[in-house]
């Protein structure tokens, strides 16, 4: 691969031959696919996220327990029965409750992108496509946005929508936490792909033909700036999971009678010296979902762009 | 001149080196760049001479390997992908690819020198051009920052650049493209090589900057007696500067000869149709006669002649696995083809 | 250089204003009542609730609310936290360890970036690099709150290499583990970018200069490549700080280390808001300086920047 990267650069010689090797030419989509199919990382960040995605839709397929079947007497007891990973300091099935953990991180960081990604596209794209006083207005506030450190941001409101009483177990309180916080990234990368699909000279052609705006974003600029705005919504989909963890961990998150990796990660801090087994198993299945989603995003950014390889 | 080989004896003794040998002599050169989409052979046999106060053109289209043979010569080609294959470079009785990777590496700079098309990007955007300078200095002569310094300005001074002392301390973005490239020259010439090899030195600038650049270089060529090869596509400038001139095609030299004789009567049918498509006063209202197709793809290089699918001239013969010898002509001309008569008209 | 200082500082002003109104902003706009979002569930007494609205003067308009935070921010005057001790001793207090904490992570992480980043650059594609590529994968995808507990876990208390928890005095050698944790949050962007950067830089005309001049090859890495790839690595770690301010929280809690994160971590926990929103306002002002200095020290490394 870096063969390939230091020829095309350093000589002209490839030159002549035309795009994509051999003669062979794909459009950029199966051409990713291509090398994807072949990437053994993209295969085991799906396997992964398959069985994660089970575990939040169907967690009775994996344990009979139920998660809120707590009996203080067995509290830190070891494994028995369906219970592999014994108890915790609360006398609750840890393995239970760590299936069941998959529900809500799943639930918290698909919305959570979901709206970041909206609020994202929205933003980059006006900013890129119509540029000029929109783009300078949008752009400062992106840059006000990043001063302010994402967790900081995320305790200041977490803490206020979570005060709410209507938010008995906080999901909604940290969806939108998430959501409203996390667009930043997605809004830049969309804006200057946009700008550089824009600055195509197709674009200027489809307009001079008279295409209006609608058909130049839809058919023209969007199809084409799409594929690092999905990457950097993979990874933040891992990212957004990873921080309701940590909400939930320092409080601001996930609460009451919600089942959370986070929350579980933080009541076993307190025991670690009796009990790793509370800390160890939510950790390892929060650790794997939110690298299994990075992996994804990685592996496809790479098939699009292999000259960051 | 007994000044610049005195301190090249001191500086660094190549072994083998015979200062009565010719200058510089390639044969045979092969290169290839292996590549996950396959090998692309980008010189296939280029060979040519030169003397001390000479200057050679290698004329060619992009992608014919002048500038992987030039690369070549220097020992600056990434290996990986690129492989040297066969062929020797003899610089003055010494085969460069058989030599240790120290000596090889104090053979550049201190006798082959190489300027480089696009000074901008040549350059390093974060040194003042004094450090690119002095370093030079610094690293092959041992010299203190400060004698360095001085030798820089002077080397400044010596391509004219105006105000040498001051300018020292800007960055290659402050000045204009052509001092750019007067810079660059600068660097190439400041430990006195005997060879000078220039990529394409003009080709990146207007061109009332191109004649002073390439005024500039014949001027200190001739003032050091130096061998120069000048790597071009574009035949304009060689016909104002050079000796000699290697057509090459398709990583094989096809056509060499003095220039005038080039001009007058090539005896390739790839020199002709270049002369050709030059645009002509006389001939205004005329249709440019333009070269059929493109270059052949580097991985897929036709059999028999090279040239075969775009050459009017082309029968049977040029479709075959044996390719066209080398005819001489004259004494100091050769060409690659089955039909030099034909072509030379005679 | 000067416009570029000015322009800079302009600039900072104006994100200094955006970014406190956020925080303030996302605090107390569009609320019903504000006392309960400072407190939560907390239950407080009449004369907390009248200390509360007038400190935050919640009787006037929101815009005048703004203005009276800003001033006391700038005034180093933050309030009273709900325990009734001075926000500003408080932050002085814990201050200096978390300083520490973050120097030796910064130190840490910028070496291992860019030493394995700029190997793994000039060797792409050998074991080396893939399995740093896969190293740095793993690392990107731990969440702090894994890292710092297990990491506590495996090599405070089972290994038992580090003491499990450091105090208020805390030495070098007791921060090296929390420090470490720490460090993993920014490291493999950084050794990400360097390795980007130094393998972009090997392929530009400039080093096929530097060494058509007979240079070493140490002294073109050295020299002419990495000065180069370092000035995309030295922006990215001022974004870092931000992420080191956020991981500190959950790190110092964990190791119960008593800086800024861990006063935070108990504010946030006892439901005081004032010292909430006084931490946090202070680390965003921290962040947005150290950004500056940042941007300063890029003008420094690239002279294209200065001469703009």
């Amino acid at each position: 691969m870096s063969d390939m990267n230091a020829l095309t650069a350093e000589s002209p010689v490839l030159q002549p031959a035309p795009p994509g090797g051999a003669g062979k030419s794909r459009s950029l989509a199966a051409d990713a696919w291509h090398d994807l199919r072949r990437s053994k990382i993209f295969w085991a960040a799906l396997v992964l996220i398959v069985i994660v995605l089970l575990m939040a839709a169907w967690p009775s397929l994996f344990t009979s327990a139920d998660p809120h079947d707590c009996v203080l007497s067995r509290k830190h007891a070891g494994a028995s029965g369906s219970a592999i990973f014994g108890y915790d300091f609360q006398g609750c099935d840890v393995y239970a409750k760590t299936v069941y953990g998959a529900r809500y991180s799943i639930v918290v960081g698909v919305f959570s992108t979901l709206i970041a990604g909206l609020i994202g596209l929205a933003v980059g794209l006006s900013a890129g496509y119509f540029g000029g006083w929109l783009d300078a207005l949008l752009s400062r506030f992106v840059d006000v946005m990043l001063g302010v450190p994402f967790l900081l941001a995320a305790i200041v409101l977490g803490k206020r929508l979570a005060s709410n009483p209507e938010n008995s177990n906080g999901v909604l309180a940290v969806t939108l936490t998430l959501g409203i916080l996390g667009w930043t990234t997605a809004a830049r990368v969309m804006r200057s792909s946009v700008i550089t699909a824009k600055n195509q000279d197709y674009v200027a052609a489809a307009r001079m033909l008279g295409a209006g705006s609608g058909r130049l974003i839809f058919r023209h600029i969007l199809p084409n700036s799409i594929a690092p705005y999905v990457v950097v919504l993979t990874i933040l989909l891992g990212i957004n999971i990873a921080s309701e963890a940590t909400l939930s961990f320092l409080g601001v998150g996930l609460r009451g009678d919600a089942v959370s990796w986070g929350i579980s990660i933080s009541e076993a801090t307190g025991y670690v010296r009796v009990a790793p087994g509370p800390l160890i198993w939510p950790s390892v299945f929060l650790a794997a979902t939110v690298l299994a989603f990075i992996m994804l995003g990685d592996a496809v950014r790479d098939a699009f762009d292999p000259k960051l390889r | 001149m007994t000044g610049v080989t005195d301190i090249q004896a001191q500086i660094d003794p190549l072994p083998g080196l015979d200062p009565r040998a010719a200058l510089l002599q390639v044969d045979d050169l092969h290169v290839e760049f292996r590549t996950r989409d396959g090998v692309a052979k980008a010189v296939n046999g280029a060979g040519f001479h030169l003397a001390a106060g000479e200057t050679l053109a290698l004329l060619g289209e992009s992608g014919c390997g002048k500038s992987v043979t030039a690369q070549a010569i220097m020992g600056i080609l990434d290996t990986p992908p690129a492989h040297i294959t066969g062929g020797q470079i003899l610089y003055r009785g010494v085969d460069l690819l058989r030599v240790s990777e120290e000596d090889r590496r104090k053979v550049r700079a201190n006798r082959i020198a190489m300027i480089f098309q696009d000074a901008l990007s040549a350059l390093n955007p974060v040194y003042t051009v004094g450090f690119q300078l002095a370093e030079l200095y610094r690293k092959h002569r041992g010299m203190s920052r400060k004698d360095a310094k001085k030798r820089a300005i002077e080397a400044l001074d010596q391509v004219r650049i105006p105000a040498a002392r001051e300018r020292i301390n800007d960055y290659p973005h402050q000045f204009s493209g052509g001092m750019r490239q007067r810079v660059m020259i600068a660097m190439a010439l400041a430990l006195d090589p005997e060879v000078l090899i220039a990529d394409e030195p003009t080709t990146a600038l207007d061109v009332t900057v191109q004649a002073q650049i390439m005024g500039l270089l014949a001027e200190l060529q001739h003032q050091r007696n130096m061998g120069l090869i000048l790597i071009t596509h574009d035949m304009g400038v060689v016909a104002d500067v050079a000796d000699r001139i290697s057509v090459m095609y398709a990583g094989k030299v096809v056509e060499e000869a003095p220039v005038y004789d080039i001009y007058a009567r090539p005896a390739h049918p790839y020199t002709k149709a270049l002369l050709e498509s030059i645009p002509r006063l006389d001939l205004k209202g005329q249709q440019l006669n333009v070269i059929r197709g493109l270059p052949p793809a580097l991985t897929d290089i036709p059999r028999g002649c090279a040239f075969h699918p775009r050459c009017g001239y082309a029968r049977e013969i040029c479709r075959m696995d044996q390719e066209p010898p080398a005819y001489q002509i004259a004494p100091h001309r050769i060409a690659r083809c089955h039909f030099i008569r034909e072509v030379l008209g005679v | 250089m000067f416009r570029f200082i000015v322009r800079r500082l302009l600039q900072m002003v104006l994100t200094f204003f955006g970014a406190t109104f956020l925080v303030y902003a996302l605090m107390f706009a569009v609320q019903d009542d504000p006392i309960q979002a400072l407190v939560g569930e907390r239950p407080i007494t009449d004369s907390q609730r009248a200390a509360l609205t007038e400190r935050y003067h919640l009787n006037d308009s929101f815009f005048q609310q703004y203005w009276y935070y800003v001033k006391g921010l700038l005034t180093g005057d933050l309030g009273t936290s709900l325990t009734g001790r001075k926000i500003a001793d408080m932050l002085a207090d814990a201050w200096p360890v978390t300083l520490r904490l973050t120097l030796i992570a910064i130190v840490i992480a910028a070496t291992i970036a860019i030493v394995a980043g700029v190997i793994s650059a000039i060797r792409r594609g050998s074991i080396f690099d893939n399995a740093t590529l896969f190293v740095t994968l793993i690392v990107l995808a731990m969440p702090i709150v894994v890292l710092a507990p297990l990491a506590q876990l495996i090599f405070g208390i089972k290994l038992g290499w580090f003491p499990p928890t450091a105090g208020k005095d805390a030495n070098l050698y007791e921060l090296l583990l929390p420090a470490a944790v720490l460090a993993s949050l920014v490291v493999a962007t950084e050794l990400r970018v360097t390795r980007a950067s130094v393998a972009e830089n090997l392929r530009a005309d400039y080093v096929r200069t530097a060494r058509a001049k007979g240079l070493r090859r140490g002294r073109v890495i050295g020299v002419h490549v990495l000065r180069n790839s370092l000035i995309p690595v030295i922006t990215l770690i001022g974004v870092d700080i931000g992420a080191l301010m956020s991981g500190a929280i959950v790190t110092e809690k964990v190791f119960n280390i008593p800086g800024v994160g861990f006063n935070l971590f108990r504010g946030i926990r006892t439901e005081d808001g004032p010292l909430v929103v006084g931490f946090v306002s202070v680390l965003v002002i921290v962040f947005l300086v150290l950004n500056l200095i940042v941007d300063l020290l890029y003008a420094v490394l690239d002279p294209r920047i200065r001469y703009e």
